[in-house]
């Protein structure tokens, strides 16, 4: 009945793609039947709540001498009971669903099915993908096979997918709605992800975390794939000659938009790890290591030179780069003006204001976007950090 | 350190002539609009030399109906700032498809939404509600004023001084582009250095020291002044929703100020609280933002049920269906509010056992929320519903509040909202709560009231096109959404590559145009009834056959509120007395004790302003200098014994007298 109402609904909206509600995979299949489950209950009483309003509205209306005025009439145990008693069961009966389906449904829990009635077959292991967020784009690590790709991800349709993810700087949340909820990428942390595709197809994966100025255009590919697809694509990437070793992940790693897909034939060993623990610059000391020290009772006195070694946060301020969030006068840009925040990929001409994405001053190491005289060398603490250090007197 | 002393940064710390945008037309546009009304406005008041009589009867008032006004005109001014917000957003939204870029770039859209969301919730729903609150809590418990007045117009002052720096970032500096609850990393100093997260930061400070103090002070009032007579089971359902309304505010209060305390000594001092390195665990923040962010919703919504509650009774003619289980829906709200932030960040990867707890205790809120929606209904039942423009309300509120409620049930799943999390189908639940809840709820209570505070009513026709274009606005905004983020649509983005979405996303443009017109009728309503005020006039101070205490002075109320203080003999006390044949007291009148007037909460609410705007741009002698004047002022204010008066007997028979004979020129 609710599935008939959403196909005629569906229907009306034309060409309208409602992906969470017509996924492709069955976790994001399970959440979806969940959604129109619990609406179906919340329906029960909605519905009557509505039409009563109507009614009592309609019927008790002033201007209706045939309705019954009953001014002193403000209790009923029976209607009471009732009242609170129909909210409470269909609370009752979806909070089982609740605590039934959070369980089943767990990001971290390994898949047990691939579909409805179809196990997991024994011999399936699961495709692991190390996803990290970058500003902003995302980067997908296959440790199994040695190989990673920017903006753009692939699978084999019916094989479970383990994800584990990370950030580089800010939070971002993993999405790809056809094929499972969300999960946060969170900096220094790592969080898990389940899930499994069971149509082949090209969807659509994003950041659904708001993470600063490039955050609109932090989408990619998500191509699901027959097992010979997937063999061709890795084979694709493979032939890519570019390694991904540190240097090209710091290259990476600053802040640029909507990027085009990339492929790395290589990926050099413990990267991931050196992500995950915030070390991968030269110099810096992994957090896996600083919890080794502390664990040993700490260095002593000798422990303040790891402490140079582990700012990382600092890394945009110090090498110029302009952090995610930032404002006047530590932007260098003037307040609200329409210069675009350094990573922003050129805007359209014809139909953006005027004037949005020409350089203000002569081009510098960020996009041109400093202003008018500013010192865009490394920027200092923030304390000093000001637009206009040649402006003093 | 002193090899670098630099003047110009010893006297302006980072401040700046580049600080003001007036390259950008938009803004400079926008302020010489604001400046040359505001000048207007200074003008006109210069004009009618009406400078001391604001100074003596508003600003120093410690009247907490003055109070009150000051607070809802407050909140009127910053909807005006946070609705255009809100047009920005969806214009760029519905502008910005497929190749087109829209007119804001992504630094400037990200300060937009960020400033619709804290001035919406903090400087426009919050002082809407404490003023309401402030104007009608006292005189339907039957007292003359709060239990601490100075306090009260100190607190009013904060709210507007925080108001005041938020505002000021619109042309001095910018404003933070960090969300409207600052999440770090991404609001720290690292990613997001410069000023916009310090106006945030200070903006609130200032004006949460005025929420948790009016909490405490409200909580005082109905505990210890009640009218004789008045049991707690007897007290008005609205005076059940303001006290829990500010239990809540006491308690949830201190953890906001706690934790953006934390992020500034992150941001200002260089501690790793919330950030990557050294031990900070941004996840906390999380946590402690959303212990003061969740319950912040119910100290929202909770007074307007009781405007719904006071509105239903009073234009059904009908006493309130089962008001104890009101009271306990209210009480029950409240407790279970501090045990449901979890549900925010689900997505964080708590782990199932917790996601499913919070889950349940989201979904229990429901409970005693569907039971309030049910007495709602069985009042009408039986009732004599006059559909005057407060009812209205009531009924545009019904069916938009339990669909919200549907929607907020099913985020509270936790599976669920693992695919809408973040989505604008979120977006759209929230408003449809909060305005289909808070703001309807405080719009029928401005139509309630309006007549109390001013002596007439509002013109029913404007009210009623207001009331028609919010709510069909209202579902034209938001249906959309609901849809969009069914595609998988996320919020906060400033561009969306896929073409389908336009025609979507250009209704809720159109829907926002509409809500536009709402608001543009509510000003033209009230405009419109000061002109026509004669015509619709009310002596009685009862115009709605009202049932509770406030509806027994005169309006607007004199400055003591009752000449006698009322004896409650029954719950809807006003509505007793009227049936029992009260007759009201015209002789033996007394002089009334009553606090003074003091300009002390002004001026410590423009030293803390001042100091925020010191520490915003890194002033640091300034902040020093405010800092000591604040304790100076605050410690001369200990000093200051003149604080009381009594209204002269002869006053308040003139008073007394005058109602006396309009009562009995209209009978």
């Amino acid at each position: 009945m609710r599935c008939l109402a959403l196909v005629a609904t569906s229907a009306l909206l034309g060409g309208c793609n409602l992906i969470v509600m017509d996924p492709a995979g069955d976790v994001a299949v399970q959440q979806r039947n969940l959604i129109l489950a619990s609406t179906a209950l919340m329906l029960l009483v909605i519905v009557p709540v509505i039409a009563l309003a109507f009614v009592f509205g309609w019927r008790y209306r002033a201007s209706n001498p045939d309705a019954t005025y009953d001014p002193d009439w403000h209790h009923s145990t029976q209607l009471e009971v009732v009242i609170w008693t129909v909210p409470l069961l269909i609370i009752i009966a979806l909070g089982a669903m609740t605590w039934i389906s959070t369980h089943t449904l767990d990001p971290y829990r390994t898949l047990s099915r691939l579909a409805p009635r179809k196990p997991v077959p024994a011999d399936v292991t699961p495709l692991t993908v190390e996803v990290v967020a970058l500003d902003w784009k995302w980067l997908f690590l296959y440790p199994d096979y040695g190989i990673a790709s920017v903006n753009e991800m692939a699978a084999p349709a019916n094989r479970p997918i383990a994800f584990k993810l990370t950030s580089t700087s800010v939070w971002n949340t993993f999405y790809v709605p056809a094929l499972a909820g969300m999960i946060y990428a969170m900096p220094g942390m790592e969080t898990k992800l389940h899930a499994v595709m069971n149509k082949e197809g090209e969807f659509r994966g994003l950041s659904a975390h708001y993470s600063g100025s490039g955050f609109s255009r932090m989408n990619f590919g998500f191509r699901s794939l027959s097992e010979q697809g997937f063999d061709a694509w890795v084979a694709k990437a493979k032939e890519a000659q570019t390694p991904l070793n540190r240097e090209a992940f710091l290259k990476l790693e600053k802040p640029s938009e909507a990027e085009p897909i990339r492929y790395y034939g290589s990926v050099e060993d413990g990267l991931y790890a050196a992500i995950l623990g915030m070390c991968v610059a030269p110099n810096l000391m992994c957090a896996s290591e600083i919890h080794h020290i502390d664990r040993q009772g700490g260095a002593g006195p000798e422990g303040a030179a790891s402490r140079e070694r582990l700012d990382y946060d600092n890394r945009r301020l110090r090498s110029g780069d302009e952090p995610s969030g930032a404002t006047f006068p530590a932007s260098g840009r003037p307040p609200m003006g329409s210069v675009q925040p350094e990573g922003m990929m050129p805007r359209d001409q014809h139909l953006s204001r005027e004037g949005v994405n020409e350089p203000k001053t002569e081009p510098d190491q960020g996009q041109g976007n400093a202003l008018p005289g500013a010192d865009r060398g490394p920027a200092p603490a923030q304390l000093n950090n000001r637009p206009s250090e040649r402006h003093q007197h | 350190m002193f090899s670098n002393l630099d003047l110009r940064q010893l006297v302006f710390g980072r401040l700046s002539l580049e600080a003001v945008p007036y390259h950008e037309p938009i803004l400079l546009w926008t302020f010489v609009a604001v400046a040359a009304g505001g000048v207007a406005l200074l003008g006109l008041v210069t004009w009618y030399g009406k400078w001391g009589y604001l100074w003596r009867e508003w600003f120093t008032s410690v009247d907490h109906k003055k109070i009150g006004i000051m607070y809802v005109v407050l909140a009127i001014v910053m909807l005006l700032r946070g609705f255009a917000d809100a047009i920005m957003m969806v214009t760029q939204k519905a502008l910005s498809v497929g190749a087109s870029e829209g007119y804001l770039p992504p630094h400037h859209y990200d300060q937009v939404f960020t400033a619709h969301g804290t001035i919406m919730i903090f400087f426009m729903a919050m002082p809407f509600v404490t003023g309401v609150m402030n104007y009608v809590m006292p005189l339907q418990i039957g007292a003359r004023d709060v239990a601490f007045p100075f306090l009260n117009n100190f607190s009013f002052w904060m709210t507007a001084g925080g108001a005041v720096l938020t505002m000021l970032s619109l042309f001095v500096g910018e404003f933070s582009r960090a969300t409207w609850l600052a999440y770090p990393p991404l609001s720290g100093a690292a990613y997001s250095p410069g000023v916009g997260v310090d106006y945030y930061i200070w903006g609130l400070q200032i004006a949460g020291v005025g929420s948790t103090l009016s909490g405490i002070n409200l909580i005082a009032t109905i505990v210890k002044m009640r009218a004789p007579g008045m049991t707690m089971m007897k007290l008005p359902v609205f005076c059940w929703t303001t006290l829990a309304s500010n239990a809540i505010i006491v308690t949830i209060f201190p953890v906001l100020t706690v934790a953006l305390a934390l992020l500034s000594l992150d941001r200002y001092v260089g501690t790793h609280f919330f950030t990557n390195d050294y031990g900070g665990n941004s996840m906390m923040y999380m946590n402690l933002i959303w212990i003061w962010g969740h319950p912040e919703v119910y100290v929202l919504v909770l007074p307007a049920f009781g405007i719904y509650s006071e509105v239903v009774s009073t234009f059904c003619s009908k006493r309130l269906f089962g008001y104890a289980s009101m009271v306990y829906a209210t009480a029950v709200i409240a407790l279970v509010s501090w045990l449901t932030w979890l549900h925010h960040f689900f997505t964080m990867g708590a782990g199932a056992n917790v996601n499913a707890f919070f889950g349940i205790t989201t979904m229990i809120i429901s409970i005693p929320t569907g039971a309030k929606v049910f007495n709602w209904l069985f009042t009408m039942y039986r009732g004599r519903i006059r559909f005057e423009v407060p009812m209205l309300w009531v009924m545009g509120f019904i069916p938009t509040f339990v669909i919200g409620g549907l929607t907020g049930v099913l985020l509270a799943v936790p599976p669920a909202d693992f695919v809408l999390h973040n989505s604008l189908f979120l977006v759209a639940h929230f408003h449809n709560v909060i305005i289909g809840g808070v703001v309807f709820g405080l719009l029928a209570g401005v139509n309630y009231w309006f007549p109390k505070a001013f002596g007439f009513k509002l013109d029913p026709f404007w009210g009623k096109v207001s009331f028609w274009c919010w709510l069909t606005g209202f579902w034209v905004v938001f249906t959309p959404l609901y849809v969009v983020g069914l595609m998988g649509v996320t919020r906060r983005t400033q561009h969306f590559d896929d073409p389908t979405l336009q025609p979507w996303l250009t209704v809720a443009a159109l829907g926002a145009f509409i809500i536009m017109a709402g608001i543009l009728a509510f000003v033209v309503q009230i405009l419109v009834s000061i002109l026509r005020r004669e015509r619709l006039r009310d002596v009685t101070g009862d115009p709605w056959g009202g049932r509770t205490l406030e509806w027994s002075t005169s309006s607007p109320p004199p400055p003591y509120n009752f000449a006698f203080t009322p004896v409650v003999h029954d719950l809807d006390a006003w509505w007793d007395m009227k049936r029992r044949g009260h007759e009201r007291p015209v002789e033996g009148y007394r002089p009334i004790h009553m606090p003074r007037n003091t300009s002390t909460g002004i001026v410590l609410a423009g030293i803390s302003t001042v100091l925020g705007f010191a520490l915003v741009w890194y002033i640091w002698w300034l902040a020093a200098l405010s800092f000591v004047g604040l304790i100076a002022v605050a410690l001369a204010h200990t000093y200051n014994y003149n604080r009381d008066y009594f209204i002269p007997v002869e006053d308040v028979v003139r008073f007394e007298s005058h109602r006396t004979a309009q009562l009995a020129a209209r009978a």
